[in-house]
């Protein structure tokens, strides 16, 4: 596909892998904070053919594995509402909550349909006036505009039978937040190409600035990946700390106006908790007061909740890029995708997930 | 770059699992790793015999001194009218396929209906003269029915379940636990359009494809390749749901060998490819109906391809890989990039993702 | 955290105020909200993510891309 297959070619994959090699001098720890690029690069195997100074972490960019339990289960709750139409990427049917997840829910009855447009979960309302329908908006900057979108279409249209259970998260705070961390071995960010594409790479300059990090912004293809890991390579080994746009085809500096206000129109940031790894200020998006008709955690407040994480996961540390997925003693034993003890076994962009699936072999650990 | 595969982890000492779900989901249905947990520990378990443990899709089994190839399936498609083909094609070729991947001729097909009340008995029309074109196409006779109704809200219009039986003629063994380390794979054509095509009109993810079902009697394909090559065919088998994943990793299983697959080698149209890529699904996962996985002889497998290719059903046939000692069971597959990294099993239903 | 692939768009049309278009994806075709990309026409190429075109390709940006990365250490070829 156009400006797709010419970013996977071999041959200049090769000469990038050379260039790296001759870039490095030293040990660098790298971190692509999307699980997309998570994934691409277990896929390819990337990992395994960089040279061994490059240690590439895995960030917490999968809006599947950082959803919090509460949600997870506040979802399950809301699915299985009689009558109630629960509509969601396919993505978030296989994450375990507390007990079980929402495919098991649908085999007990509930009526999940998994889209892959929010707009749909519009359609499905007009199709049924009678019947609650609740959209379960998950995701970064790249979707959000897309359930926004689908906020204000309803609002005019008059739908009055949608609502949302919204759990959008924000990349920025979260690379700051694992920055401060006492415990941080990150020195540089492939930051996540498609969430530039709509929030643009602004935003990221003041961070380069205050911790003195490196920011590359990173495509998915092969290609993409490795010319954003060679810029960090180069800056590292040079002493530099600015943000560089390897994607340029599809993400300028400001990004797409347009959709950002979009997303301010419908949305507010607002404190949000990640699984696995707590509350991070102002890291997440909730509806304004002006469409909480739409809200789905209103709608359906009357809802008891018990949560409680498996005590055995250690998602949180892996989605710092504290540790590798094979540095867990359950992972591949205990825990495997057909009964995962946590989220980031789940989503085939969780780092132990894509591990699992690619990899299983013996784990490259470095100390 | 490595020249050798990963070697796998050592999944002897996981402790099996309790069963994780205690109702029946779709995953077990979805022909992945809970449908091979399922059979494995129960119905393995409570049927126990010789044929059923080895786990091929048709069992062939000795009756008065000739050999059968016996095999059953339900259809559950859903729409049951899809681009290519039909619910109705589908029992039929899908049961024949199974037989012919004995090396016999399929001969007789058994079929049993499942009829949601309220279905338009035009469909069920339809539905019916599509079978009986099918079946003529195969060769195969439609000797005896059951028809049964349910409810309305109680099935999905309309189930079709289908047993085959054919004759082997040959004397050699054909079978998912024949590998041989040495042995080329074999793919007969580009994979995962009959499940694009499928999910292409499934509620809530319409998009136009340019490609329509797979969904053929393999039968001419495979019977001069067997009269030909016999004892160079080890294994063949039509990779349906779970894709051509599900059985590189049941040969590899079932023969205790490792299977190693070149990535570039995977026929697949630019459409399939970008439809998955647009849906996050790995095409090597998604459900064909007209496409078959063999295990050959290296030194026949030259010849075979070119037989394969000079018939339609079999054009964009492919040497895909090959069968390595050691490393039993596990599949792995090298990357455009040279990388090694496993296929494994699919696991269940695969869910279109947006991340 | 987010698939999106580049399409071309084929046609343009509205649907209930929103503007829409065909996408075509190597012949794959789709419905795809054309709202946050207003001035796109026809033949251009987005990148779309569940079911939203979130930006136009800038196919000079691509072009400049490809030929940086195939200058790459040119005589550095593998044996």
């Amino acid at each position: 596909m156009k400006f797709l297959a010419e970013y996977r070619d071999p041959k200049v994959a090769h000469r990038l892998l050379d260039e790296i090699r001759s870039a490095v001098t030293r040990p660098w720890v790298i971190m692509e904070i999307c699980g997309g690029q998570t994934h691409a690069i277990v896929r390819n195997g990337i990992d395994e053919l960089l040279p061994t100074e490059i240690e590439l972490v895995h960030g917490p960019g999968c809006p599947v594995c950082v959803t919090s339990l509460e949600l997870i289960e506040k979802a399950q709750a809301i699915a299985s509402i009689p009558d109630l139409i629960f509509v969601s990427f396919g993505d978030m049917l296989r994450v375990p909550g507390g007990r079980k997840d929402l495919l098991t829910v649908r085999s007990e009855g509930a009526d999940i349909r998994a889209v892959y447009s929010p707009l749909e979960a519009l359609k499905i309302a007009k199709e049924h006036p009678d019947r609650q329908v609740v959209f379960f908006a998950v995701g970064f900057e790249t979707t959000a505009p897309n359930t926004a979108m689908l906020v204000a279409q309803a609002a005019r249209e008059g739908v009055g039978n949608l609502s949302l259970l919204v759990s959008h998260v924000l990349v920025p705070p979260a690379m700051t937040a694992l920055l401060d961390s006492p415990r941080n071995r990150v020195q540089a960010y492939l930051a996540a190409g498609h969430v530039c594409t709509v929030m643009g790479w602004q935003q990221y300059e003041p961070i380069a600035r205050k911790y003195s990090v490196p920011i590359i912004v990173t495509g998915f293809e092969p290609l993409d990946l490795l010319s954003g890991i060679l810029s960090a390579v180069r800056q590292l080994e040079a002493g530099d700390a600015n943000v560089e746009n390897r994607y340029a085809r599809m993400v300028s500096r400001e990004g797409n106006r347009t959709a950002q206000q979009q997303v301010g129109e419908v949305f507010e940031i607002c404190d949000r908790a990640w699984r696995g790894i707590g509350v991070i200020p102002r890291s997440g998006l909730r509806l304004r007061e002006k469409y909480q008709a739409f809200d789905a955690e209103r709608r359906f407040a009357a809802i008891d909740l018990q949560v409680a994480e498996s005590p055995d996961c250690i998602s949180g540390v892996i989605l710092q890029g504290l540790k590798k997925p094979a540095e867990c003693p359950h992972f591949g034993k205990r825990c495997t995708p057909s009964i995962p003890l946590g989220a980031t076994m789940v989503s085939s962009e969780g780092a132990c997930a894509a591990y699992y699936l690619y990899h299983r072999s013996q784990p490259r650990v470095k100390d | 770059m490595s020249d050798s595969p990963p070697e796998p982890i050592d999944l002897a000492d996981c402790p099996l699992p309790i069963a994780p779900h205690d109702t029946i989901q779709m995953g077990h249905g979805a022909g992945g790793r809970m449908t091979q947990s399922l059979i494995s520990r129960l119905f393995r378990w409570a049927f126990d015999n010789e044929a059923l443990n080895k786990l091929d899709d048709m069992a062939v089994v000795p009756l008065d001194g000739s050999k059968l190839s016996v095999s059953t399936d339900s259809f559950v498609v859903d729409p049951i009218f899809f681009p290519g083909g039909d619910i109705g094609e589908l029992a039929v070729y899908g049961t024949v396929n199974d037989v012919a991947m004995a090396g016999a001729r399929p001969v007789y097909l058994t079929a049993a209906f499942i009829i949601e009340e309220g279905l338009p008995l035009t469909d069920l029309t339809r539905v019916v003269i599509s079978m009986r074109d099918a079946a003529r196409r195969c060769d195969v006779t439609i000797i005896t029915g059951d028809t049964k109704v349910v409810p309305k809200g109680k099935g999905d219009k309309l189930f079709i379940t289908t047993t085959g039986i054919g004759v082997v003629t040959h004397p050699h063994t054909i079978s998912g636990s024949n590998l041989q380390p040495g042995d080329k794979i074999i793919l007969s054509g580009s994979i995962a359009e009959h499940g694009m095509a499928v999910l292409s009109k499934r509620e809530g993810m319409r998009f136009e494809i340019p490609v329509e079902s797979d969904a053929a009697n393999l039968h001419p394909l495979v019977c001069p390749l067997v009269r030909t090559f016999g004892a160079g065919i080890h294994a063949m088998r039509d990779a349906t749901r779970g894709g051509v994943a599900a059985v590189l990793n049941e040969f590899a299983a079932g023969s205790k060998v490792g299977i190693r697959i070149q990535e570039q080698a995977i026929p697949i149209l630019p459409a399939v490819a970008s439809a998955c890529g647009m849906l996050g699904l790995d095409p090597l996962y998604v459900a064909n109906e007209g496409k078959m996985l063999l295990s050959v002889a290296a030194d026949r497998a030259d010849q075979i391809l070119t037989m394969m290719r000079a018939h339609p059903l079999g054009k964009n046939a492919a040497i895909i890989g090959d069968v390595v000692a050691g490393s039993a069971g596990l599949v792995s597959m090298q990357t455009l990039l040279g990388s090694w990294r496993i296929v494994d099993v699919p696991l269940s239903e695969q869910l279109p993702r947006i991340c | 955290m987010c698939l999106a692939i580049p399409g071309k768009v084929t046609s343009l049309y509205r649907e209930n105020g929103l503007c829409m278009g065909k996408v075509e994806f190597d012949g794959t075709i789709v419905d795809i909200c054309l709202a946050y990309v207003p001035d796109v026409s026809i033949g251009q190429y987005v990148i779309v993510h569940a079911g939203f075109a979130l930006n136009i390709v800038d196919e000079a940006e691509a072009a400049r891309t490809f030929d940086l990365l195939n200058q790459i250490n040119p005589t550095g070829e593998r044996p």
